[in-house]
């Protein structure tokens, strides 16, 4: 049983992260990805602290905060002339430590360490289970992932035609009237709440892996956005059980096994892929000459 | 001019498609535009011509509310820019966007009709067979399901007319539509160009090639971070006008006005 419940995290860590890291990936935003993956380690130690578990709306909300904060600080600071890959590494890497230092003082004692953040222990999940009545409801982090996966999906299909073009043409987004601003943070919002639902399962940093990675490999495969999307959430999905099986074989770490499994994705896509992959173009040239 | 004054202007006529008035804008206090008033007549294309980092592109885009202005108002047909969206298309630079985005040419021109559309509706059917009219508009109708990044230059400025068509407005501002294409791509910008005049269009376009302004334009808007003229071309387009605006960057063939050479690249 404990397999299918880690199949289960990971395909819905999967398909949060694929479909949020396609509209990443397309505005060129991979890095700010990776930056509120480590920015909302300050908002998880806090709420942790302040309500004692783990598994609290609070935690979920100070992510949030947290995720916000950092966009709205890289914003402020690019705004004012700061490059901008500057930017981004100042204020994550500034909100992380914060969040380390936070750890190593307060949260010693109590089951919150530096490792469980970074690293997450997919392995465990099925030990954390929702009670309801005396009722076991199955493990808690399925139903955070579920619910994270759900809003997702109901705001981007909701607003499917403003993401697109925010993405592709802001200055007519803007033109028309889409508030571009608004969906940008709604955008990060999102990406707050994935990686902070994901963070028990995957850990804080592989996160930005599952939400990177299946995008990129979903870009070379595609032309079309909505296939995209599909092909993102396929690609992470698959990586997520290539790599339990691997990790079980090689009793090596799981979560590790599954970004590993998502990067052989991203290369066999990068070398093979019919429109954009290298040995496909070479073997297109050599027929021409 | 005093407010009042300026209300009592604007009932006694029909409003004019474009009016600007004492608009200014300034990135981190250098002044790009300074107190910039101009009136659009309907029905005229305009030509805003001006040397590199005149604020030709930055008066386009304060005009759309793309980027703030310390001052001045905007009317569109007598009202704030806010109110008149739909009465407006716009073309922005083709460098602007990504072209490798994953999207085909239809796709593209839909979103000119995101505008007219609700916040959740997705466009439909109809939608669709306008934008394909748009596309058949520019003689891009074969390329409909080609992905954009396969389009050339040409191709993908056509595509993006086509866009703006399908925003199915009064007004058109167009930032640069000429530069960089092929021939067949500037003959039909210019029929399009026409064809919107005719239906009483009015078309406002940042141009580059100086040899071509008296060609396609009623008037021309020469720019200079101040406006240095305004007026129909005949009159405007003058090389004394021209020395003004551009300083001393122009190099003649002769006393008429044909500029041999603008020293300065695309874009700014």
């Amino acid at each position: 049983m404990s397999d299918f419940w880690i199949l289960l995290t990971g395909a819905l860590v999967a398909s949060c992260c694929g479909i949020l890291g396609v509209f990443l990936v397309l505005r060129k935003m991979a890095m700010i990805g990776d930056a509120i993956s480590h920015s909302v380690m300050p908002g998880i130690v806090v709420a942790f602290l302040l309500s004692g578990s783990r598994d609290s709306l609070l935690m979920m909300f100070a992510a949030l905060l947290c995720g916000l904060l950092t966009t709205f600080l890289i914003q402020m600071f690019q705004n004012s002339g700061i490059q901008s890959d500057a930017s981004i590494g100042v204020v994550f890497t500034a909100l992380f430590a914060i969040g380390v230092v936070l750890v190593s003082l307060y949260a010693r004692q109590v089951h919150l360490d530096q490792d469980a953040i970074l690293y997450g222990e997919i392995a465990y999940v099925h030990w954390n289970i929702w009670e309801l009545g005396g009722v076991s409801m199955g493990p808690k982090a399925i139903w955070l992932l579920g619910f994270t996966l759900f809003v997702i999906a109901a705001v981007i299909g909701l607003f499917y035609k403003q993401f697109k073009l925010c993405a592709f043409d802001p200055a007519l987004a803007a033109a028309i009237g889409i508030p571009v601003v608004f969906f940008h943070y709604l955008l990060m919002g999102l990406v707050s709440m994935a990686t902070v639902s994901s963070f028990e399962s995957v850990g804080a940093i592989l996160v930005v892996g599952l939400l990177i990675i299946p995008a990129s490999t979903a870009y070379l495969l595609t032309d079309r956005l909505g296939v995209m999307i599909g092909l993102s959430v396929g690609a992470g999905v698959a990586s997520t059980f290539l790599g339990y099986g691997a990790a079980v074989l090689l009793d090596a770490s799981i979560a590790g096994c599954m970004v590993c499994a998502a990067s052989l994705l991203f290369i066999a896509a990068f070398l093979f892929s019919p429109s954009h992959g290298v040995i496909v173009k070479k073997l297109r040239l050599r027929q021409l000459t | 001019m005093s407010q009042t004054k300026m209300t009592a202007k604007h009932n006694a006529k029909m409003a004019a498609p474009l009016a600007i008035h004492g608009l200014s804008v300034a990135y981190q206090k250098k002044p790009v535009l300074r107190n910039i008033s101009f009136e659009v007549t309907e029905g005229e294309l305009v030509g805003v011509i001006g040397p590199n980092g005149a604020g030709k592109s930055t008066l386009m885009k304060a005009t759309l509310g793309l980027i703030p202005s310390i001052s001045g108002e905007v009317l569109v047909y007598g009202k704030a820019y806010k109110q008149q969206r739909k009465l407006i298309g716009y073309v922005p630079q083709r460098e602007s966007v990504d072209w490798d985005f994953p999207t085909n040419a239809l796709d593209v021109v839909l979103m000119g009709r995101y505008g007219h559309l609700s916040w959740f509706r997705r466009p439909g059917a109809k939608d669709k067979e306008f934008a394909l009219e748009c596309l058949n508009k520019v003689g891009m109708a074969d390329y409909a399901n080609r992905q954009i990044s396969q389009l050339s230059g040409g191709q993908q400025q056509r595509v993006f007319l086509a866009r703006a068509l399908a925003q199915d407005a009064k007004l058109y501002f167009m930032d640069e539509p000429f530069a960089g294409v092929d021939a067949a791509t500037e003959k039909a910008i210019i029929t399009l160009l026409q064809e919107l005049k005719l239906q009483g269009k009015t078309v406002i376009v940042v141009h580059h090639d100086l040899a071509t302004v008296q060609d396609y334009f009623d008037s021309v808007l020469l720019l200079n971070v101040e406006l240095q003229a305004y007026g129909p071309t005949a009159e405007t387009f003058t090389q004394e006008q021209l020395q003004r605006t551009y300083g001393g960057r122009l190099a003649f063939l002769d006393r008429s006005i044909q500029p041999l050479s603008i020293s300065e690249g695309k874009g700014e």
